[in-house]
């Protein structure tokens, strides 16, 4: 019988250098294969080895599959093979209406959905050319932002349990419990929230659910402390972070990297400042950046940008306005669904929303926020229809990933799990 | 800033720039296929436009007759805080369009996912394999004759 191709992650771990039978050797492994790395096997204590690395590998964060050639324990090089987790859905984009898409973006950085749906509607509102309300502004701020702090306390739990501290994960999550059930009354899920509509938010921030994100924000720097300590001045963490993953600043741009880890070799460029967007410009806060660009570095830029996230949630609370939650244009919103039911008008402008889109004119868009792991933009062309033409979505996590090889020459093998986790990709936006 | 790149685009590139466009204040300066390299290390190298960062390749598949494919480059400059978009059409009979890795070294993965999702060929990239999809997948699925579906039997699937 004719050898078929070996299919995907079907290699068993060590043995993945060894084609299968006489089947054709998979385009993956003739990469490694090339001329800067070859094999020998002249003295038994030279050998190097392909070890298959994922994707079903806790420490991968996600369906990440890394092939690295080993020489002892030292990286010689590293094949990230992405994939496992892709969905289609900038396919799927062009086959539904603009508001059946929000859904659909929160499953990309499934630990930031709130963000990914603010970058989403702004987007689509840059191209329709619709304004938004200034209380729905600040209540996506408020919601981006609480995104953010929740999607770094799961990096930083997930990160030190990847380095042995165990005692973090706990509470982190503990932590990231409370943000979690704050979504749960602003949005009513607590998961995928698919909170904001194009032209403003699905609904209202009431009194309680203000009352509850001011008593997170007050507790929230103090815990974060305890977290820092504990971390911040333990021997085994500092030294299995400090120096490891090193990526020079020239790199770093070179690579197009955006986000923490940008600013973690000293950078320190946030498009929340530099293209700013909704009413960040009204906000007073800092933009953190370390000149060292190793995993340690990462690790405090990113706490340091949860205390920030919290200062701007503060002001949000402060300076946030009474006023519509929508744009006042019913062709280019969905209406209030209590009006819906009750209203001949309402009902109306529903069917023709949701039946024919919002149909922005001929034309292409990009808009880009800072989401918690970099530039989260959407890309978006309009042929005049209800459905976009063709959208693009341009993920941190996948950009940034292309950094790890660089990252990891040189390193041990037990340091791939620390730099993975200072990268911290999401596979889901990684692979759209 | 949209003079300024114009002003110094203009003189040097006059017979490569096919088109410029402005939409929500966004510039796209559409360039001429064999060109994009030299404009893109114009761009990069200037030292008051400094386009240091590329940010995203988008592979479009406009569905017509002639030029039917689009790349966009999105470039960003952290000197200046402003983006450009640059772009090139590419036509069905020749999807070549010449990479520009050695410009941008993290235009790498972003070409392999255009090539993958469109079969646009990118000349001289290092390593221009499928990003996304199995290896052995003929298709190309963001291209608008693709079905939303798939096709029956395109995926491979191991023996039962």
């Amino acid at each position: 019988m004719e050898q078929k191709l070996a299919p995907k992650g079907r290699l068993p771990a060590g043995q993945a250098g060894i084609p299968a039978g006489e089947g054709k050797k998979s385009q993956i492994l003739s990469a490694l294969e090339d001329a800067d790395v070859s094999v020998s096997f002249e003295d038994a204590l030279e050998n190097e080895m392909v070890l298959n690395m994922g994707p079903q590998h806790p420490a991968t964060h996600g369906v990440l599959r890394l092939l690295i050639r080993l020489d002892g324990e030292t990286v010689l090089r590293i094949v990230p093979d992405l994939g496992y987790l892709h969905r289609g859905y900038e396919k799927i984009a062009e086959n539904c209406s603009y508001h059946e898409y929000i859904p659909h973006t929160d499953r990309l950085d499934y630990l930031s959905p709130l963000a990914n749906n603010v970058a989403y509607v702004l987007a689509v509102e840059k191209l329709a050319g619709i304004e938004v309300p200034i209380r729905s502004q600040y209540i996506r701020v408020i919601g981006a932002e609480l995104a953010r702090i929740a999607s770094h306390l799961v990096w930083l739990g997930t990160m030190a349990m990847d380095v042995g501290a165990m005692t973090v994960l706990l509470w982190m999550f503990r932590e990231r419990e409370k943000i979690l059930d704050i979504l749960d009354v602003l949005t009513g899920a607590r998961f995928t929230v698919t909170y904001t509509r194009v032209g403003g938010v699905a609904q209202d921030m009431t009194e309680e659910c203000a009352r509850m994100v001011q008593n997170f924000i007050d507790q929230f720097p103090d815990q974060l402390k305890e977290v820092e300590d504990l971390l911040g001045h333990n021997r085994i963490f500092i030294d299995r972070t400090e120096g490891i993953g090193y990526l020079s600043r020239e790199d770093a741009i070179a690579l197009g990297l955006t986000g923490p880890i940008l600013r973690a070799s000293g950078v320190a460029h946030d498009l929340r400042k530099d293209n700013t967007y909704l009413v960040y410009d009204q906000l007073e806060f800092d933009v953190p950046s370390f000149p060292d660009g190793d995993s340690l570095s990462r690790f405090y830029v990113r706490v340091l940008e949860m205390k920030e996230s919290a200062r701007i949630v503060q002001q949000c609370l402060d300076k946030i306005p009474e006023g519509p939650i929508r744009t006042g244009d019913p062709k280019k919103t969905v209406a209030q669904k209590e009006k819906v039911y009750t209203r001949m008008e309402e009902l109306i402008h529903d069917f023709m929303v949701v039946n024919f889109g919002i149909n922005p004119p001929v034309g292409e868009a990009y808009h880009a926020i800072e989401g918690s792991k970099g530039e989260l933009g959407f890309h978006i062309i309009s042929d005049g229809s209800g459905n976009p033409w063709r959208l693009k979505i341009r993920s941190p996590s996948f950009v940034n990933l292309q950094a790890l090889p660089l990252m990891a020459k040189g390193h041990m093998v037990s340091d791939i799990v620390a730099i993975i986790g200072s990268v911290d990709p999401v596979m889901g936006e990684a692979d759209k | 800033m949209r003079e300024k790149i114009l002003e110094k685009l203009q003189p040097n590139f006059n017979d490569s720039i096919l088109m410029t466009d402005e939409f929500r204040g966004d510039l796209t300066v559409t360039v001429k296929k064999d060109d994009i390299v030299r404009v893109c290390k114009f761009l990069l190298d200037d030292e008051d436009l400094r386009f240091d960062s590329l940010r995203d390749i988008v592979g479009i598949d406009m569905y017509r007759p002639e030029n039917r494919f689009e790349v966009v480059y999105n470039l960003y400059s952290l000197k200046n805080n402003y983006r450009l978009f640059l772009k090139v059409l590419v036509d069905e009979q020749d999807l070549r369009v010449p990479t520009v890795v050695g410009v941008w070294a993290g235009a790498n993965w972003l070409e392999r996912e255009a090539f993958d999702m469109f079969g646009i060929v990118f000349e001289g990239h290092p390593d221009l394999r499928r990003i996304y999809m199995p290896e052995e997948f003929e298709y190309y699925p963001l291209r608008k004759d693709f079905p939303l579906m798939g096709i029956p039997g395109s995926l491979y699937l191991p023996p039962k």
